[in-house]
């Protein structure tokens, strides 16, 4: 009843919902961003409607301007970015020119905001409540101290948190990240806005959270009719969620329409491109293109030899021998609980598995299953609890020192984020002969020509050895992080999340060339990963973890086709865009 | 919590055994006979001189006046100056007044700091943030002892506007000009803390958050960016606080303010290892207190910091 109550009383306040009239009205907008270097223009003539209670989605790549474009509907663009033309109409008036005064009006009450990472968007130092509540009282939804801890309460179950009244004395950093979004979800919608912004908010969390929220926010929406403009990086996601696509590149518009047929068929290069790089659960395992032909150097790939390699891989993964054998893994942490107690996690308990030489084991989970610390025992980066981690017949448990840094040098690692595991300080020159340097092999010159031929397996220039990491681009950055884990030529390579971060067509890059070194050098792959869809496309076997434990193993068409586990058809069904056709 | 407090208190047992004992061997070691200098230029009797020697145990090996000194401080006994005053009364004099001064100095740097480095950090670039920077660099780089004689020549004796020294009667009022000074020379630091953490906090996720919900910029900057900001500002005001008790010798010499830095320098003059050891034994005890008082502080301010 009450919901009922606040939907009418809002649509009376301004002018009836007219679904023929935009609720909002994008004209030739332009933002310019100041830097040191001269100016940014980040969106260049972008224009757009939307209607009430219509679904659009937003889709490109970083630096698109699809997030700059979102910003600026609210004016919430960073210190040094301006609207530098064109006009933004809300409900028929111009706010283009409004001060910050006029925007709060705006701002909560017409247009709502869920931003991107719930880690970062609640203020760490006040609780839950007090950051709903204030919300509420700055958009005048309800007014009185008792009321406004109703309303706070209301918003927050509708947001999907079930025991609101017991958690808002509680501080963020007491909430998981789902739970933080749904917070965030509940503030966005508090004042019943009449278009709410979501830029990116799931691409933080896992999919099956991701799933959960989602729905959750659909059904919100549609219950009180709000727009929603909606960003994201995934066009399986926009398709699912979203009526009509607009795809950004370079700050403009390359092409926009109703979602399905913009996915089925799409009429621009980049569009196309796009869909052919984003990896699906109909997408197959990349293959190396270079392969045998590398002494030919002139042919392609040949079909015929592509498609029976395939058809012999499966029995070729048997044959090979096993370069990685772990058997029943446990790691358990202390957790503090107080000044004497402490309980027992069990991070890793009792996995096992092998891996064969040059093939690429995933091993796939959610956040908290323990994929990653399982990837730091094989590495030797922490002592297992319990269990044997054997690597090229080498137990590394009763290894020697001396054993233990040889085998070092036959791992290695590449690690989720770019930009925080090059040493912003060394050239990449320096950063890639490190593993050289500590492993003392050869002599300076020696070292110099082998950063240069492995900067050329990376597909890099080798003058790039003289330049610093914050020149490159995140995906030039990956390859130098890859070129580092090859520089000591070692027989297995842990990708701990290696192409999480990228853009999907850097990322399918880098895996082409994943794929490619492991044919050239026949590399072992141990691929740490949250999503399916990659691990269609690079690995031959599939190890699905859920809270410590191996939960169903086996050939990765055999887990994608026919999955036995609840768990791992959970994580299926939650693939964004998984029933959706691409046409390409 | 309370676990927490216990075993930092615990720590600090070899703190000030380690202390005392280095403090008790430095004086031991110093040069010069303190008997013989209390006599000044007249020529003892060797029989007094034993007595006087007897009575602060001088004639004992070292150790055993340390451990002897030890126990009379575990007792409570702080021992007696050699003008004949118990040390415990010494320190009930003194104390109060350095308190209150460095009480002043730090309430006063504590203000500075948080409304300069506000309006430096919301006005990042503009001039008022560039004359706060040429400012800040003048009095970082005077030294706190000639900044001190520079006010006390200016404003104490051209201008008459403050008392020129404080002396037996040292009021609030009194002790405003050497406080003021003391917190201009450290409130450079705050200052910049405080502009660092606001600019940061500007461009922080969750103040476009508070943005986005609709609210002004007048609840905006208090709530979330000047609250936020002020974590590590306040954990340095009270860090300095432990410093400033301990190191008001300069100020409490040149103001001849009757407090512990000032006794405690006629002390070392005078080479009375009882009253030197005492204070800095009661100095070291109190510095850790204060440390152990901002990390609790911390925990206050911070809701994410839990000790356990």
């Amino acid at each position: 009843m009450t919901e009922e109550n606040t939907v009418q009383t809002l649509s009376t306040g301004a002018a009836p919902a007219d679904p023929t009239t935009p609720l909002v009205e994008v004209d030739d907008l332009q933002v310019t961003f100041t830097t040191a270097n001269g100016d940014v223009h980040a969106v260049r003539g972008v224009s757009f409607d939307i209607y009430p209670g219509e679904t659009v989605a937003i889709v490109g790549e970083s630096g698109s301007g699809k997030s700059t474009s979102a910003t600026a509907l609210i004016k919430l663009l960073a210190g040094n970015g301006r609207i530098s033309g064109g006009s933004i109409k809300v409900e028929g008036k111009d706010i283009t020119g409004y001060n910050e005064q006029q925007m709060a009006a705006v701002r909560g009450g017409i247009i709502g905001y869920v931003p991107q990472d719930p880690m970062s968007n609640l203020n760490p130092v006040w609780n839950i409540g007090f950051q709903v509540r204030e919300a509420i009282r700055a958009n005048g939804v309800a007014k009185g101290k008792k009321d406004i801890e109703a309303k706070a309460i209301e918003v927050l179950h509708q947001a999907g948190l079930a025991d609101a009244e017991r958690r808002l004395k509680q501080f963020p950093h007491q909430f998981s990240g789902g739970m933080r979004q749904r917070v965030l979800i509940g503030i966005g919608l508090g004042a019943d806005p009449k278009l709410l912004i979501a830029d990116e908010p799931t691409s933080a969390l896992d999919v099956t959270v991701q799933k959960v929220i989602l729905d959750h926010l659909e059904s919100l929406t549609r219950e009180k009719n709000t727009a929603m403009l909606f960003i994201t990086h995934d066009l399986g996601l926009a398709a699912e969620r979203a009526s009509k696509v607009i795809v950004m590149s370079q700050g403009k518009i390359v092409e926009a329409g109703p979602s399905l047929e913009l996915l089925q068929n799409p009429q621009h290069p980049y569009t196309k491109q796009l869909i052919a790089a984003a990896p699906s659960l109909a997408s197959r395992r990349i293959h190396s293109t270079v392969g045998e032909h590398l002494t030919d150097g002139v042919e392609g790939p040949d079909m015929l030899t592509l498609a029976e390699r395939h058809e012999d891989s499966e029995a070729a993964v048997e044959a090979a021998p096993v370069v990685v054998k772990v058997e029943d893994l446990r790691k358990t942490y202390m957790i503090r609980r107080g000044s004497f107690k402490s309980d027992p996690l069990h991070a890793v308990d009792g996995i096992s598995f092998d891996i064969h030489k040059g093939t690429t084991l995933a091993l796939v989970g959610e956040s908290g299953s323990g994929k990653s610390t399982a990837a730091r025992l094989v590495l030797g980066l922490e002592k297992p609890t319990d269990g044997q981690i054997t690597v090229g017949g080498v137990g590394m448990a009763d290894a020697s020192s001396k054993q233990l840094f040889d085998l070092r040098r036959r791992m290695q690692v590449v690690f989720q984020d770019p930009y925080a595991s090059l040493d912003p300080q060394r050239s990449i020159g320096a950063i890639i002969a490190e593993p050289l340097k500590v492993h003392k092999v050869g002599n300076r010159k020696s070292r110099d020509a082998r950063v240069a031929e492995l900067l050329d397996q990376v597909a890099l220039p080798s003058a790039m050895a003289d330049r610093y990491p914050n020149e490159l681009s995140g995906g030039q950055r990956q390859r130098i992080a890859i070129a580092r884990a090859l520089a000591l030529k070692p027989e297995v390579v842990v990708l701990d999340e290696a192409v999480s971060a990228l853009d999907v067509l850097v990322q399918a890059q880098v895996l082409q060339l994943l794929a490619d070194l492991q044919a050239e050098l026949d590399l072992t792959y141990l691929f740490i990963t949250h999503d399916l869809a990659v691990v269609r496309v690079v690995a031959d076997a599939v190890a699905v973890m859920e809270k410590g434990k191996i939960v169903e193993t086996g050939a990765t068409d055999e887990i994608f086709e026919n999955a036995q586990q609840e768990y791992t058809q959970r994580l299926l069904d939650a693939i964004p865009g998984a029933g959706i056709e691409f046409g390409a | 919590m309370l676990m927490y407090v216990v075993r930092r208190l615990l720590q600090a047992i070899p703190v000030f055994l380690g202390t005392t004992f280095l403090i008790y061997f430095m004086v031991f070691s110093m040069p010069g006979d303190p008997v013989l200098a209390l006599f000044g230029d007249k020529t003892p009797n060797p029989a007094v001189l034993e007595a006087v020697r007897a009575q602060y145990n001088l004639d004992q090996p070292f150790i055993v006046q340390y451990l002897l000194y030890l126990k009379d401080l575990l007792t409570g006994n702080l021992g007696t100056t050699f003008s004949g005053q118990e040390v415990t009364e010494v320190l009930k004099r003194a104390f109060p007044v350095t308190l209150k001064l460095v009480t002043m100095a730090v309430v006063i740097e504590f203000v500075l700091a948080v409304v300069i480095g506000l309006v430096s950090g919301l006005r990042k670039g503009g001039i008022i943030d560039n004359a706060n920077l040429v400012i800040a660099l003048v009095l970082s780089s005077v030294p706190p002892f000639v900044a001190l004689f520079l006010a006390q020549y200016f404003i104490g004796i051209k201008l008459g506007w403050a008392p020129v020294t404080v002396g037996a009667n040292a009021t609030w009022g009194a002790m405003l000009l050497p406080a003021t000074v003391i917190a201009l020379t450290i409130y450079v630091t705050g200052m910049r803390l405080m502009r660092g953490s606001v600019i940061e906090a500007q461009s922080a996720d969750y103040v476009r958050t508070a943005s986005a919900k609709g609210l002004t910029r007048r609840r905006i900057i208090p709530v979330h960016v000047a609250r936020n900001s002020l974590i590590p500002v306040i954990t340095n005001t009270a860090a300095s606080f432990g410093a400033l008790i301990a190191g008001t010798t300069v100020t409490e010499g040149i103001f001849n303010i009757p407090g512990v830095g000032k006794v405690l320098f006629d002390a070392i003059i005078r080479g009375e290892t009882a009253t030197v050891v005492s204070f800095v034994t009661i100095l070291t005890i109190l510095y850790i207190i204060v440390n152990i008082l901002v990390d609790l502080l911390y925990a206050v301010l911070d809701p994410r910091i839990r000790y356990v």
